[in-house]
């Protein structure tokens, strides 16, 4: 059976700006509990690469340079 | 090479006891099978990262079963809890853990981890169950993770994460061997040679769907995905009551605690559409779970928690804790909804079904020393049959585990293993990743979640179930044959969605074995509604014998604190009668 990928607008925002990923940082990645964080190849920032947030926190609190930022997901907003 | 991809290899290492799970129970086993015997090689092996890891993630607002001399005494708590759970209860691990538990807060205390106390230096214990006074909040419980971790470096535990166990290995004579595990960023399989192994990988939480249709929108951390339940079952090892299930009272979507524990002490409560109480006790019981049921069903739900008639400076405090620890995106949950406890009450529902001993009694059997019917072999924390234990339970019963472990590993050497069973564990493990066409993990999982609220979901009808295991083999069979993983990634997912598939299964059997009705909403079988004790006094335990899932009763242990006939009910008065 042929894939399709699935639009999902994801809950775990990072501001390029302040992420210091590109540094070396990988704090946001180690610390999530579903391993949904990502660097990416493209920017050398973090990001969520994969939707399937418990919006625990971890990632947002541990964050050396408050890059990170926690929303609720959207089917349950 | 990027994260994620897949690299075939296997290695082998070893070690004196091998403790899977490091969220609460885990660490606090591995220190104390480490503190047993310093010379001994101690694993911690954590399918996240141990620092954030578990339930408490992100720490937590106190202790829900406190036994704390002045306000409750071991007796006391052991017959609560065995009322509570309608008397199917072997009290000696009960018993046990209400003797210990306060030395382990006082461990905790020295870890750094603070406990409310009152004016005079005690303790400021709280009450919430139906007898007792148990519930001990902890002003700066956001640190707990932060406090293990140092605990667990100072002892030089190793610590190995982002591996999940999938099998466990037992030698030809049934004694534990060690653990089969797999890289969740590479895919690399790594075998653990173990004298003993420590089980502290929790509920069952990601069994059936939040309503909310999003999958890892649970109550429990969604990384428990009941692997702990599956790698036991398929060890041989026996299930406790797991027809008992975790259903509990939440914040409605947001699918987490609101939380009485926290704001009934301060005179939350409970209410209807009309604002009225009509449950007793806000403690989380089968029992208070029907009445809530009943209750959304009678015309007269919505069920709130009801705050805004609290004073503004209790309210403000209990939002501080709500919003920093445990859940703190509540806040920014209710912040969304327009939400303020000052004027509003949070909207309530009922979760979706789990297994979970830390709230009801759904676990791996357990005797009072933390050990399974498999030698060598020990469970703890929310997996283990040890009922309603929670945090504080999950670090006593970690810590009793540990310590027996590390005897038994003191007094054995290593069991050998069939080589085979490594080499057949590899196959199942990597076979998603053979195909090259097929089902993605995420899509079983939802078939397979949404199939477990659909048929599941009490109240129990037989013919439901009946209809349920019919789909749910369907299922399975594409999950066998048809389920890909492009990447480690979705590997870690697809060998989650065996074990929730194994967890279904096991919900089905244990709950079609007891003929009748007990823990109020846990397990109300419409075709058998009333309780029988005559027949079903016992406990149920679910194994695999020969290759098939069966299931036996098991008498209830002798009662250490006995139970007057007049108490014995008390759990079945939830609802609030009118009174002149």
């Amino acid at each position: 059976m042929p894939l399709a990928s699935y639009q999902t607008s994801v809950p775990v925002v990072v501001d390029d700006a302040k992420c210091i990923a590109d540094k070396g940082c990988t704090v946001c990645v180690d610390v999530c509990p579903l391993d949904v964080l990502r660097i990416s190849d493209m920017t050398n920032k973090a990001y969520m690469a994969y939707d399937e947030c418990w919006y625990c926190m971890p990632c947002e609190a541990d964050c050396p340079t408050g890059a990170v930022t926690v929303n609720i997901p959207y089917l349950l907003r | 090479m990027s994260l994620d991809q897949i690299v075939d290899g296997l290695s082998e290492v070893s070690c004196d006891v091998l403790v899977i799970g490091g969220g609460t129970a885990g660490p606090m086993a591995a220190l104390k099978a480490k503190l047993k015997n310093p010379k001994a090689n101690v694993v911690l092996l954590e399918k996240a990262n141990v620092k954030r890891s578990g339930a408490i993630s992100m720490g937590m607002d106190g202790l829900n079963n406190a036994v704390i001399p002045g306000y409750a005494t071991p007796e006391q708590y052991t017959k609560e809890i065995t009322i509570a759970n309608d008397g199917i209860v072997d009290q000696k691990a009960v018993y046990k853990y209400a003797q210990n538990c306060y030395k382990i807060i006082e461990e905790l205390d020295s870890f750094g981890i603070r406990f409310l106390k009152n004016e005079n230096g005690d303790y400021a214990v709280k009450k919430v169950h139906h007898i007792g006074t148990y519930v001990l909040p902890m002003p700066n419980g956001e640190t707990v993770k932060k406090a293990l971790y140092r605990q667990l470096r100072r002892a030089r535990i190793l610590i190995s994460n982002r591996y999940m166990a999938t099998r466990l290995l037992k030698s030809a004579d049934g004694r534990i061997a060690g653990a089969v595990s797999v890289n969740t960023r590479t895919a690399e399989m790594l075998v653990i040679k173990a004298k003993a192994v420590i089980l502290c990988m929790g509920a069952a939480g990601r069994l059936g769907l939040p309503t909310s249709g999003y999958m890892f929108g649970t109550y429990e951390n969604a990384a428990n995905s009941g692997d702990g339940y599956a790698m036991a079952y398929h060890a041989g090892a026996a299930l406790a009551n797991l027809e008992c299930y975790q259903i509990n009272p939440l914040i409605k979507d947001y699918n987490g605690p609101a939380c009485a524990y926290v704001a009934g002490p301060f005179g939350a409560f409970t209410a209807n559409n009309e604002g009225s109480r009509f449950i007793e006790c806000d403690y989380w019981s089968g029992q208070m779970m029907l009445e809530f049921y009943n209750e959304l069903l009678s015309g007269k739900g919505p069920v709130f928690l009801q705050l805004k008639h609290l004073h503004p400076d209790t309210i403000s405090e209990i939002e501080s804790t709500l919003h920093k620890v445990e859940r703190p995106t509540r806040g920014l949950f209710q912040q969304g909804r327009g939400v303020d406890y000052r004027n509003d009450s949070i909207e309530m529902h009922i979760s979706e079904i789990g297994f979970c001993s830390g709230h009801s009694a759904s676990g791996v059997f357990v005797d009072d020393n933390a050990r399974t019917t498999v030698p060598g072999l020990y469970a703890a924390g929310d997996m283990a049959s040890v009922p309603h234990n929670y945090m504080l339970g999950a670090f006593t019963n970690g810590s009793v585990a540990g310590i027996d472990a590390m005897e038994f590993a003191d007094n054995h050497d290593f069991a050998e293993f069939d080589a085979q069973d490594v080499a057949k564990e590899r196959d199942r493990v990597m076979a998603p990743t053979k195909r090259e066409d097929g089902i993605p993990p995420n899509q079983v999982e939802y078939k397979t979640r949404r199939l477990v609220n659909d048929y599941l979901q009490p109240p129990k009808v037989t013919r439901k179930y009946e209809l349920g295991m019919r789909r749910l083999a369907e299922a399975r069979q594409d999950m066998q044959e048809h389920m890909i993983a492009r990447n480690a990634h979705e590997l870690l997912r697809a060998l989650e969605v065996q074990s929730i598939m194994d967890c279904a299964d096991m919900a089905v059997h244990a709950s079609l074995y007891r003929e009748e009705s007990r823990w109020g909403l846990y397990h109300w079988r419409t075709d058998f509604p009333e309780k029988d004790n005559e027949n079903w006094f016992c406990h149920t335990l679910l194994s695999k014998q020969d290759g098939k899932m069966t299931s036996e009763k098991r008498a209830v242990e002798p009662y250490v604190v006995p139970i007057a006939d007049d108490e014995k009910d008390l759990y079945d008065k939830q609802r609030i009668r009118a009174s002149a």
